[in-house]
This record gives structure tokens, C-alpha cells and sequence, in this order.
């Protein structure tokens, strides 16, 4: 068996009512767990595109994201490794303000961990840390001992290391038919 | 682009539904009505002379006999059920569709869109049931759309590789006016039916059949949907390359070519099994190397340079790794690398599949089909309806021993001559199938081989040919057990018959209050004569055969083991 890794797959279709369940449906027929997932507009117009990470090895991912590309409203599907994408997630945190006051840390957090305030009031203070996975856990793992109120972390958004978005390639395909 | 339009003219969901069936050139529906497809039932009266609908017994039989018809047509198969159990009723056929490549619409009414969501009479959600097993499901819920849907479903279903597609239809919408207008689809943004082949595989492909000493040809049903029989000849006979078929492409070859040497798979010929792990090119044509012709995959044609012409990417490497690929439509594939073809002759490699295949005939199919065992074997039934019929019928088949006893031991001369549940393995497909093929191609004979099993899970269908007046020739081969299942129990679960069975009905008074004209043989020295009887009769005609009540169907390699590992005899 190959090794496991984290991939990320991009699919670009057209925005229909119901794909997102058909296409989760494919990774569960193949009882693969979707770690995260966006969906969006991507930048070419009237194209939606999703974001999904998940354990896999590339035998898995080629036969899945031939199986997405059968759908008939799906343009395309790719996947990537994680050198091969830039990735990053948005994560928010919710922390008592006495108890944020109380280590005296703030400066050193927002500096360290590159974060942000995003409202502060006597009662608790949001922080808002953008960064792949391992910074955001770090930074959960700094708060913890403070207590957190609440925390709330987004599925990968991610872009690929090439030039363009590679849609475009099939786009000059299609208009050959 | 030519365009039609009626100016003015505001008609009904439901009648523009109709008339743009028309427009895609659909003369026979089958379907069942019920509360929410009400409307286009009621369209469907002023229409009864353009569409001819066939009522069936149950929605399953609609389906499965709107496979039959397009698997005889070539054409899509067209179905009308209600919301509710009648939509859920033909989601097995339209699976077995699926994996089949059938090209069927199936129309489901649906209830009005106000009650969408809310638990209503009959509402179900079809397009989510049927997702995972359908080409495309969409819903109409406007009058607009309906035109539309109808010209996306007919191009979805029929071009590539062909599937099934569900419109579910919203009552409000069947009832709604529109100003009709029709337009045929040709293309949809995404979606790329049929890929081109790269030319640099065309000739890999080429190059490595040019070398091959040993070259060998698995043939599937893609030769059938892509019309290629003439160029999957022409291009095995410019090589020499000995041909072996799957399950759904029985057909395709002509059972007398020179070069067809027989079926693969766990009942399979002895040969084509045996030479798939002594082939230095294999060359797989329109076929999806399904595990029941290739067993362990770890020790399938490991020797072999693979060759795979497929117009689905999704099938390339899947199951098997290959070494060149050539996509698209083998109707254009096939001729493509042909023309780089050198001839050549094999003959050596040729007749060593007739010595392998001889020692089969000896060992199993001369006994089984010249039989002398006291009882009537199963495959000399399905012989002398092949005797009697010259090879001209059209043959199906239910699941199980019948299928394989009909597929092993009929003969062809044309495509689309073999109708069988092959992906799925839906018992209960056969009666109903044998109906739309005979509707399909009412010129032919069409001759069903059935066990006692699967002829009850569809034997409502009896009903449909009674009204509808179709002429098939049903053989039920009775062996008062599902015979397959109990093979596998004697096999590999030490005789414990559990169960396997059966305590039938009477199936010629059965047929017989259907007003269809049947009769039981028992002797083998009744079979010609009632099988000639059966022919000539101009009618439906049910004939009961009493087989040896623990026929076997050799020879059988094992699930999960090598295709080299073939059982010949007990």
C-alpha cells in the first residue's frame, strides 16, 4: 500500500443544486474522510470550485478524480500534494480578556503568531489566526492554559504553485469540440 | 443550427414533455401511471397514435423492459412512473442501467412544488436516491424548463458512454402552460463524451500489436454501443488476432468468425482464460476488466503488455494498470490504429486456443450439451433452441445458471443479439427485458432462457404481454432451486442447501390464465419437438423445461482466484 498523505483536491464545475452531495459521495464510496472543505466561486465566471483535503495516495486520488470528472457538471478535478499548493486556513478564537490581561501576552502573540484582534471588551477578546494547520494548532495550544470560550477553525482555501489557474488548459480543449 | 418554433402556441408541461419526446424520435414509452405523472397521462390520450405506451405490471418490469429495448434498439429507453414508490420501484433497473451502459429517461411525476419538503403523499426524493446511480437526475420544477431537461437527458443518456438519466417531474409543472419551443442539445460546457485519442498511444498501440507474437483481443459491449463491429473485424482480421468476448459483448463477434474464440470470465471458455496469462499483448476493447473476468487481479496477465481502447477515462487503470491507453469511440479508435497495422498471421498462436478449447468441448460441453444423463440438462436446452433458431434470435437471459448456460451455449450471427443483466446480476430482469427487446425489434425472434427463481420476481409481467399482445418465447430451465447459489453451496459451503429450494407454482396454468400458450417438457424426447412447437407458434409461447434438479455450470474459476485456476468437473 502507498503511503498516506495529505492531498488537496480542487474540482471546478458549473454551480448546480446537489453536486456537493454527489461528490462527497464519491470519496465515501471509496471510505475516504474529507478532512476540509470550501466551496466558492472560483475566478472564472459562473465556475464554482471546491477545496478538499483529505488522507489518500495518488492510486486513490487518480481513480476519484476521474469518477468527480464523470459527473456532467463538472469541468475538472486535480489534486495536489502539499508542496504543490500554497494552503491556508482561518481559525477564530475566544478568550476571557481578564484572563488574556492576566499573562501579559498579548503583544508577544499578536507578534509571534502573526495574529489579530479582531474586538476586544471586558468580557472576552476574538482573535483571528490565518495560517496552515500547525500554526493555528499552536497557537490553540499557547491559548488553552488561558481558557478558551470558543474556537472555530475554516476548511483550507488553497493555490496552486503554477502560473495559472489550471482550468484554463481545459478551457482551449473545449473550444476544439 | 436549425431551430424549431411554434409561435404562439401555449401548450402544457406535460404536453410539451410528449412533444419533445417526439422530437427526439421516441415512439414507445413503458410506465405505470399514478396521482403525480396524472397530467402527462392524460396528455398521453391525445398522443396515442405517435407514442405507443406499454402498461406494465410494476414499475420494475417498466424499467428493466425499457433496457431490453434499447439494448435490441440501439435506442433510449423511455419509462413514466409516479412520484413515491413508483420512482423508487425502477431505481434496480436504473442501477443495472448504470453499470450496464443502457441509455434510458426515465420521467417520474413528483409532487406539486409548494409540497416539496414537507413529508407530502408520495413525495420522495428521487433525485437524490438516484444520484450515485444515474448519468445525470435533474428536476423540473418550471413549465420552462421542460423542453430544456427534456433535450439534455436524451444527449446525456445517448452519447459516450451511455446511462441513465432521471427527470423528476413536479405535478404544478406538468400542469403549467408554456409557449412549446424545442431545441436539440449537441453540447454541454462540461461534459466531454467522447474524448479524442492522443496519436502518440495510437502508435504505442500499434507498435506494440506490430511486435506481438501472441496478441489476444478481449472484446466488450463498447463494440455494440459504438456500432464498431465491422471495424473491431476488420481490424482483428488484418492482424490475426485471436478475440474473446465478455459477458455483454457475446454478440459482437459473429460465434462462427475464425477468430472468436469464445467467452472469458468465471464460466468463461477454457482457452480464452487460459491465454490471457500467455498473451504477450493483451488488447482490451470496450471492455472495463470486471472482476468476473479477471479474478485476482495480482495474477492477471502479469506477462502481457496491456493495451485498453475505452471511451470512459474513468475505466483506464482502474482494475487493471495498462501500458498504453487509447480513448474515445472505438468506431473511430479501432480504424485509427489499423491503419498503422501490419499484417500478420499468428497461426501457431491461433490453434492453440482450439487444442485448449477441444479439451473443454470433451470434457464439459459435449456432455452437457448432447447429454446423457437421465434428466435434461440445462445447456442442451439452450442448444437446441440454438439449432432451431440458426443463430438468428435474439437471446436473454435472467441471472444465475440460465445466464450462463444461455450465453455459453447460444449462437449469433449479428449485434444486439444478447440481452443479459451483467454488471448488476439482477435477477427478475429477464421477462421484462425479453418484453422491450421483441418491442424493439419486433422483426425477431426473441427467446428467453429464465430459471424458476428469477421468473418469479418479475412473473407479473405475464399481465404486460397479455394486453400488449408481444410475442416472446420464454424457456423457464426448472431446477426447483436457484441453481447458482446452490452450485456455490455445493462448491464452497459443503452441500448445506440453505435456502436454495424452491416450491413452484404451476407455470403453465400459470401462463395459461395469462391466456399465453405454454407447455411442460420432461423427456428429452419431447424437447425438439416442443421447442419447434414453441417457434412456430405465432403468439407468446412459455415452455417448461424439468432440468437435472443439480446441474452445474463448468467450467468455474473461483472468486478471487487466478484465471489460469479453472475448475472443468465435480
Amino acid at each position: 500500500m502507498e503511503q498516506q498523505q495529505l492531498y488537496t483536491v480542487t474540482v471546478y464545475s458549473e454551480n448546480h443544486v446537489g453536486l456537493l452531495t454527489q461528490i462527497a459521495n464519491i470519496f465515501t464510496r471509496s471510505f475516504i474522510n474529507i478532512e476540509s472543505l470550501t466551496v466558492s466561486a472560483s475566478a472564472i465566471n459562473d465556475v464554482h470550485k471546491f477545496t478538499i483535503t483529505c488522507f489518500s495516495d495518488v492510486k486513490a486520488l487518480d481513480k476519484i478524480t476521474k469518477q468527480i470528472e464523470k459527473k456532467v457538471e463538472v469541468l475538472k478535478a486535480y489534486y495536489y500534494t502539499e508542496d504543490e499548493v500554497i494552503s491556508r486556513e482561518i481559525a477564530l478564537f475566544k478568550i476571557s480578556t481578564e484572563g488574556l490581561m492576566a499573562i501579559d501576552a498579548i503583544e508577544n502573540l499578536v507578534n509571534k503568531f502573526n495574529a489579530k484582534i479582531l474586538e476586544v471588551n471586558r468580557q472576552y477578546t476574538v482573535i483571528e489566526k490565518t495560517g496552515v494547520q500547525d500554526e493555528i494548532k499552536k497557537l490553540y495550544e499557547t491559548l488553552e492554559p488561558i481558557g478558551i470560550l470558543q474556537f472555530v477553525r475554516s476548511g483550507c482555501v488553497s493555490i496552486t504553485r503554477s502560473k495559472y489557474e489550471h482550468l484554463s488548459d481545459f478551457r482551449l480543449t473545449i473550444d476544439d469540440f | 443550427m436549425k431551430k424549431k418554433r411554434e409561435k404562439n402556441v401555449s401548450i402544457s408541461g406535460s404536453e410539451t414533455l410528449l412533444k419533445s419526446l417526439l422530437e427526439e424520435g421516441v415512439d414507445t414509452i413503458f410506465g405505470y401511471p399514478g396521482g403525480a405523472i396524472m397530467p402527462v397521462f392524460d396528455a398521453l390520450y391525445d398522443y396515442r397514435k405517435e407514442l405507443n405506451h406499454i402498461l406494465v405490471r410494476h414499475e420494475q418490469g417498466a424499467i428493466h423492459a425499457a433496457q431490453g429495448y434499447a439494448r435490441a434498439s440501439g435506442k433510449a429507453g423511455v419509462v413514466f412512473v409516479t412520484s413515491g414508490p413508483g420512482a423508487t420501484n425502477t431505481i434496480t433497473g436504473i442501477a443495472d442501467a448504470m453499470i450496464d451502459s443502457t441509455p434510458l429517461v426515465v420521467i417520474s411525476g413528483q409532487v406539486v412544488s409548494s409540497l416539496l419538503g414537507t413529508d407530502a403523499f408520495q413525495e420522495i426524493d428521487i433525485v437524490g436516491i438516484s444520484q450515485p446511480v444515474t448519468k445525470w437526475s435533474y428536476q423540473i420544477r418550471k413549465v420552462d424548463n421542460v423542453s430544456w431537461a427534456v433535450a439534455q437527458a436524451f444527449h446525456i443518456a445517448t452519447t459516450g458512454r451511455p446511462g441513465p438519466v432521471v427527470l423528476d417531474f413536479t405535478k404544478d409543472a406538468q400542469l403549467a402552460t408554456t409557449n412549446y419551443y424545442y431545441q436539440k442539445c449537441h453540447s454541454i460546457r462540461s461534459y466531454i463524451p467522447s474524448p479524442k485519442a492522443n496519436p502518440e498511444n495510437v502508435r504505442q498501440a500499434a507498435e506494440l500489436i506490430n511486435a506481438a507474437k501472441r496478441p489476444f483481443a478481449l472484446v466488450g459491449q463498447g463494440v455494440e454501443l459504438g456500432n464498431a463491429e465491422n471495424e473491431l473485424r476488420s481490424f482483428i482480421e488484418k492482424a490475426q488476432i485471436p478475440a474473446a468476448w465478455t459477458l455483454l459483448g457475446a454478440s459482437v463477434l459473429p460465434s462462427e468468425h475464425p477468430l472468436n474464440k469464445g467467452m472469458l470470465g468465471m464460466h468463461g471458455n477454457l482457452a480464452p482464460n487460459l491465454k490471457t496469462n500467455e498473451c504477450d499483448v493483451l488488447i482490451a476493447i470496450g471492455m472495463r476488466f470486471d472482476d468476473r473476468v479477471t479474478g485476482n487481479l495480482n495474477e492477471y496477465a502479469r506477462q502481457a503488455k496491456i493495451i485498453h481502447f475505452d471511451i470512459d477515462p474513468s475505466e483506464i487503470n482502474k482494475n487493471v494498470s495498462v501500458n498504453v491507453h487509447v480513448l474515445g469511440n472505438v468506431k473511430t479508435t479501432l480504424p485509427a490504429v489499423e491503419s498503422l497495422l501490419k499484417t500478420a498471421k499468428h497461426e501457431k498462436w491461433i490453434e492453440s486456443f482450439d487444442i485448449v478449447n477441444q479439451e473443454e468441448y470433451d470434457k464439459v460441453i459435449e456432455p452437457e450439451i448432447y447429454c446423457n444423463r437421465e434428466a435434461i440438462s440445462m445447456g442442451e436446452v439452450v442448444r437446441t433452441v440454438a439449432d432451431a433458431t440458426n443463430g438468428d434470435a435474439i437471446i436473454v437471459t435472467d441471472v444465475g445458471q440460465n445466464q450462463m448456460m444461455g450465453a455459453r451455449y447460444s449462437k449469433w450471427k449479428s449485434p444486439r443479439s444478447f440481452i443479459s443483466s451483467g454488471g448488476l446480476g439482477t435477477m427478475g430482469f429477464g421477462l421484462p427485458a425479453a418484453i422491450g427487446a421483441k418491442i424493439g425489434m419486433p422483426s425477431r425472434t426473441v427467446c428467453l432462457f429464465c430459471g424458476d427463481g428469477g421468473m418469479q420476481m418479475c412473473i407479473q409481467e405475464l399481465g404486460t404481454i397479455m394486453q400488449s399482445k408481444v410475442k416472446i418465447k420464454i424457456i423457464i430451465l426448472n431446477n426447483k432451486y436457484l441453481g447458482m447459489v446452490r452450485q456455490w453451496q455445493e462448491m464452497f459451503h459443503n452441500k448445506r442447501y440453505s435456502e436454495t429450494p424452491m416450491l413452484n407454482p404451476d407455470f403453465v396454468k400459470l401462463a395459461e390464465s395469462y391466456r399465453i400458450k405454454a407447455r411442460k417438457v420432461s423427456k428429452r424426447d419431447d424437447l425438439e419437438d416442443a421447442v419447434k412447437e414453441m417457434l412456430a407458434h405465432n403468439g407468446s409461447y412459455l415452455l417448461e423445461v424439468d432440468v437435472e434438479k443439480k446441474g452445474m455450470v463448468f467450467p468455474m474459476t473461483p472468486a478471487g482466484t487466478s484465471v489460469t485456476n479453472v475448475i472443468l468437473e465435480k
